[in-house]
C-alpha cells in the first residue's frame, strides 16, 4: 500500500445560512505536488482554504493528515498542525522590521518578558536566506509588494509548515517578480512541503503545477494532471460549458481605418514619463504594456489630468484639448477606469445607481441643479442592461455585486458620460473567466461603436487576445509597438524589460 | 450603442424592492426606528408624569434643540463629507462674544450679528486651510480651534458673561418672540432643517459631498473637485455655528464666553444616532434630527422625573453606544 497523502479531504460541506458554500467536497494534497485550485468568483475555492486554515469550521466531512483524521478549530491549531497560510492581502506591520513581523506569532506565544532582537534577527536572516536577499532589520514599508509578499512567507515557514496555501500570490507581482516567486515555491515544493496554489491565471497554472482541482457553485469537478489536460478543458469545467474562443474577434484588415481618434504628442511629466506620443485610430484597441512601475498608469492619468505635473499636447479627432484638470478630460469624453476597483474606482456602500452617475451628476438633474431620481435610475438601468449587469436592482450598494459585476459598474459609470475614449487600467483584475470573456466582448463592441478603448494590462495574454496594436512602455518611455503576428509574449517582454543597447546585443 | 446581452430580471427587481424604496427613499429604516422609539418614550412619559405632554414642556424641549439643531445640521453634512469639528460648542459662543462685544461698542447689532457669523466663516476656512492645503487631520485641526476660540472668548471677555439688556426688541424677537403661538426660533429651526434636508437629497451639490465622504479617492476619479467640497463642508459647518450663536444671543440677551462646552459631543452623537457614519459617506438630516429629538426628550424625561445630572450624562453615552452597536450589527447582517 503507498503512503497516504499529506492532506486528504473527503465529504465536506460548509453552509451559511440558506446558501451551502461547499457541498461534499474532495480533495488530496500530496507531499511535494504543487496543487492548483480553480474556479470561478464564488466557487467555494476561498471557503474550502478558509475550513483547511481553520478558520471556519466544517458542518460536515473528514479532513486527514497523514491518514489521520484531525480537526482543524483555529488557526492556531491548523499552525501546529503544519499548515501555513500566505493571504492575498498583505497583512503586515508596516512600521516593524522584518523580523520581527516573521516572528510576530511567535513573540505572541513566547512567555519571555523582554524581546531578544539579536536573536530574532539572526532566525529571521536564516530563513530569508532560503527565500531571497532582504535585510531583516528593514522596515516593512521600505520593502515593495514583492518582497512583502516574501515575508508572509517567511512568516509560515517558521512554523514548520508542511502545506502551504498560496492565495492568488501573484496579482500584485510583475512578471519578473512573479517568476522569481514561482522559482520559490519549486523549492519548497522540493523539499516535500505540499502546496496549495489558487490562482485565475491559466497560464500560470500550466506552467508551474503538477495537478489542478476544479470547483463549481461550490462542488467538486474534478481533479486534472496538468500534463494531461488543457487550459480550454480547465476552464470549461470551471464554468460548466465550453467557452468557444475566450477573446473576442479582431479587427478584420478591412475594417481598420486611418481615421485618427486621439493623437498625444510629446507628453511629459517631471517624474514619471517622457515624450510620450501615439495616435489612437478609430474602430481599434489599443493595448499598453510593461512591468508594473514602469509608468503605464501614470502616463494614461496624465493624459486624463489625474495626477502629475503633465506638458504636451492632447488632441481629439484632430482639435486640440486645453485640459487642466480632470473635470475637463471628463466634459471632452476623456475617461479613466481605475486599475484599484474598490479603492478608488467605486463608492461600495453606495447605490448601483448613484454610482453610476458619479462622472456626471449634472446629467441626470434638472436645470436649478436638482437631482431627477427616476432620470437616474432609468439612465442606471439602461446602461446596466446593455452591460448585462446581474443586480436585483439599481438602488441596491455595489458592495452586494459579485467582482464581476461590480467591475461592470464601474464600466458602466464610465459609459453614463458617453465618452469618446476610455482608458481601462487592468479591467479584468481578480474578474472570473466567465465575467472577464464578457467584458472582453463589451470592450469589442465599444470599440466597434466608435470609442476609443486603450487598455492597460498586466496580463499578457489579456493584451495579446484583445487588442489590435500594443505600445510597451518600460521606465516611463515608449519602447515598441508590436501589433499582428509580432503581438507575442516574448515579443513584448523583450520590450517590456530590457534596455534598448542589452536588446541590440541579445539581437546580434 | 445597442443592447448587448440579456437583461435585468425585471420579477426579481420589483421582488427585491425594499421597504425605503417604495417610500421613495424619503425614510430609511433607521427613522422609523428613530420614530418609533420616541413615540414610546412620549406615551411611557405620559404616564410617568403629568407634566410631560404639557404645552410648556413640549415648547421648552423644542426650544432646547431647535438652536442646536442648526449646527447639528452642519455637523451631519461636515461627518458625511467624511470630516469632523470638535470646535462647534467654542465657535458658537465665539459667535456670541463677538457679537456682543461690536454691540456694546456701540454697532447696530444685525450688522454685528453679520460680522459674527462672517468671523466664524473666516474660522471655518482657516480650518479648511488645514485640512486641505496642509493635510492635516480635521480632528486634530478642530481641537485646536476649539481651544483657540474658547480662549479667545474668555480673553474678549474677561471671563464674565456681557449683559445685553439695551438689544432692541425686533432683534430679541428672533430668539425669544413667536408668531401665532409658535416661538420664532421653532420656525427657524424647521425651515431649516426641512431645506437642508430636501437640499441634501437631491441637489447635485450636496450628491458631490456623499461621494466625496463614501470613497474620496473614487471621487477625485470621478471627476469631482474633492478638496473643495471638503473645504465648503468644513466652511459651511463653522458658519451655521455663526448662526446658531447669534440666535442664542437673541434668546438669552447676553453673550455667554463659556456657553457650548461639550456641545461637540452631543451634536456627534445626535448625527450618529440618526445615522451619519464617521467615516463619511452617510447620514441624513432627517435622522440627526431625529436623533437630537431623541436625545432632548430623553433629557427632558430624566429631569422631569428628578433623575440627578449625574445619570443624565451616563444614560446618554449608554443610548449612544446602544444605537451604533445596534448599527454594527445590522450593517454587519446585511453587508
Amino acid at each position: 500500500m503507498e503512503t497516504p497523502a499529506l492532506l486528504t479531504i473527503s465529504g465536506l460541506s460548509k453552509s451559511f445560512g440558506l446558501v451551502r458554500a461547499l457541498r461534499d467536497v474532495s480533495f488530496e494534497l500530496r507531499a511535494g505536488e504543487i496543487h492548483a485550485i480553480a474556479g470561478e468568483n464564488g466557487a467555494g475555492k476561498s471557503t474550502l482554504m478558509k475550513v483547511i486554515d481553520g478558520i471556519l469550521p466544517p458542518d460536515s466531512g473528514d479532513i486527514q493528515i497523514d491518514g489521520r483524521s484531525v480537526s482543524i478549530p483555529s488557526p492556531l491549531a491548523a499552525q501546529k498542525l503544519g499548515i501555513g497560510f500566505v493571504h492575498q492581502e498583505i497583512a503586515l506591520c508596516p512600521d516593524v522590521s522584518v523580523a520581527e513581523n516573521i516572528f510576530m506569532s511567535i513573540t505572541n506565544a513566547s512567555e519571555a518578558l523582554l524581546m531578544n532582537y539579536r536573536d530574532l534577527e539572526k532566525r529571521a536572516a536564516a530563513i530569508l536566506a532560503r527565500l531571497g536577499n532582504i535585510d531583516p532589520t528593514a522596515m516593512v514599508r521600505s520593502l515593495s509588494i514583492s518582497q512583502q509578499q516574501l515575508v508572509e512567507i517567511a512568516k509560515a515557514l517558521t512554523l514548520d509548515c508542511r502545506i502551504l496555501i498560496f492565495d492568488e500570490p501573484t496579482a500584485a507581482l510583475t512578471e519578473r517578480e512573479a517568476q522569481k516567486l514561482f522559482e520559490i515555491i519549486h523549492q519548497l515544493a522540493g523539499e516535500g512541503i505540499g502546496i496549495i496554489y489558487i490562482s485565475h491565471r491559466m497560464a500560470e497554472i500550466f506552467d508551474n503545477c503538477d495537478r489542478v482541482t476544479v470547483l463549481r457553485d461550490g462542488q467538486y469537478i474534478t481533479t486534472l494532471d496538468i500534463p494531461a489536460t488543457t487550459p480550454e478543458q480547465v476552464v470549461a469545467s470551471m464554468v460548466g460549458r465550453v467557452i468557444d474562443s475566450l477573446y473576442p474577434e479582431k479587427l478584420r484588415d478591412d475594417e481598420r481605418s486611418e481615421d485618427i481618434l486621439l493623437e498625444v504628442s510629446n507628453l511629459c511629466e517631471a517624474r514619471t514619463f517622457r515624450d510620450i506620443s501615439f495616435q489612437l485610430r478609430k474602430g481599434e484597441i489599443l493595448g499598453i504594456g510593461g512591468l508594473i512601475g514602469a509608468g503605464r498608469s501614470e502616463i494614461v492619468k496624465g493624459i486624463c489630468r489625474l495626477e502629475g505635473q503633465v506638458t504636451g499636447d492632447v488632441s481629439l479627432h484632430g482639435k486640440p484639448l486645453s485640459l487642466t484638470h480632470y473635470g475637463d478630460s471628463i466634459a471632452a469624453g476623456i475617461v479613466y477606469l481605475s486599475e484599484d476597483r474598490k479603492g478608488d474606482g467605486l463608492f461600495l456602500d453606495m447605490s448601483i445607481a448613484a454610482n453610476i452617475s458619479a462622472l456626471a451628476v449634472d446629467r441626470i438633474a434638472t436645470r436649478f441643479g436638482l437631482i431627477n431620481e427616476r432620470r437616474e435610475k432609468h439612465r442606471a438601468e439602461t446602461i446596466g442592461r446593455q452591460l448585462s449587469l446581474k443586480c436585483g436592482h439599481v438602488g441596491q450598494p455595489v458592495s452586494t455585486l459579485s467582482g464581476g459585476n461590480q467591475q461592470k459598474v464601474a464600466i458602466a459609470k464610465m459609459l453614463s458620460v458617453d465618452p469618446k475614449v476610455i482608458f481601462l487600467d487592468e479591467p479584468t483584475r481578480g474578474v472570473d473567466v466567465g465575467a472577464k470573456a464578457e467584458i472582453h466582448r463589451i470592450l469589442r463592441k465599444l470599440a466597434r461603436d466608435g470609442v476609443g478603448i486603450v487598455v492597460i494590462s498586466s496580463e499578457l495574454p489579456e493584451l495579446i487576445g484583445v487588442c489590435d496594436r500594443v505600445l510597451i512602455v518600460r521606465e516611463g518611455r515608449i519602447t515598441g509597438e508590436v501589433t499582428d503576428d509580432a503581438m507575442t509574449e516574448e515579443n513584448i517582454m523583450v520590450l517590456a524589460s530590457l534596455a534598448d543597447e542589452d536588446r541590440e546585443r541579445s539581437a546580434a | 450603442m445597442s443592447i448587448v446581452g440579456e437583461s435585468m430580471d425585471s420579477s426579481t427587481r420589483a421582488a427585491r424592492m425594499g421597504l425605503g424604496e417604495r417610500l421613495g427613499g424619503l425614510i430609511r429604516m433607521r427613522e422609523i426606528g428613530l420614530i418609533l422609539i420616541i413615540a414610546v418614550l412620549f406615551a411611557v412619559m405620559s404616564f410617568a408624569s403629568p407634566y410631560f405632554l404639557t404645552w410648556d414642556n413640549m415648547r421648552a424641549m423644542a426650544m432646547a434643540f431647535a438652536v442646536e439643531g442648526i449646527v447639528v445640521v452642519g455637523m451631519t453634512i461636515l461627518l458625511i463629507s467624511g470630516g469632523i469639528d470638535l470646535s462647534v460648542g467654542s465657535v458658537t459662543a465665539l459667535a456670541m462674544v463677538i457679537a456682543g462685544l461690536l454691540f456694546l461698542g456701540g454697532v447696530d447689532p444685525w450688522l454685528a450679528s453679520l460680522a459674527a457669523i462672517a468671523a466664524c466663516a473666516g474660522i471655518g476656512t482657516f480650518m479648511g486651510f488645514f485640512v486641505t492645503r496642509v493635510g492635516l487631520h480635521h480632528f486634530i485641526v478642530s481641537l485646536a480651534v476649539m481651544v483657540i476660540a474658547r480662549g479667545l472668548c474668555l480673553l474678549g471677555t474677561g471671563g464674565r458673561p456681557l449683559g445685553l439688556y439695551t438689544l432692541p426688541p425686533e432683534f430679541k424677537f428672533i430668539g425669544q418672540g413667536a408668531i401665532g403661538g409658535i416661538p420664532v426660533v421653532i420656525i427657524i429651526f424647521i425651515v431649516f432643517t426641512v431645506l437642508s434636508d430636501f437640499m441634501l437629497r437631491r441637489t447635485t451639490m450636496f450628491r458631490k459631498v456623499f461621494y466625496t465622504g463614501s470613497n474620496e479617492k473614487a471621487a477625485a476619479y470621478s471627476g469631482i473637485r474633492t478638496k473643495k467640497v471638503v473645504f465648503l463642508t468644513t466652511t459651511l459647518c463653522s458658519t451655521l455655528c455663526g448662526f446658531a450663536g447669534v440666535i442664542y444671543m437673541a434668546r438669552f440677551g447676553s453673550a455667554q464666553p463659556t456657553f457650548g462646552a461639550g456641545m461637540e459631543l452631543n451634536v456627534i452623537a445626535a448625527a450618529v444616532i440618526g445615522g451619519a457614519s464617521l467615516t463619511g459617506g452617510s447620514g441624513t438630516i432627517l435622522g440627526a434630527i431625529l436623533g437630537t429629538i431623541l436625545l432632548s426628550v430623553v433629557s427632558s424625561s430624566l429631569a422631569l422625573l428628578d433623575v440627578s445630572v449625574y445619570w443624565q450624562d451616563i444614560i446618554r453615552g449608554s443610548i449612544l453606544l446602544t444605537a451604533v452597536t445596534a448599527d454594527y450589527y445590522f450593517n454587519k447582517r446585511r453587508g
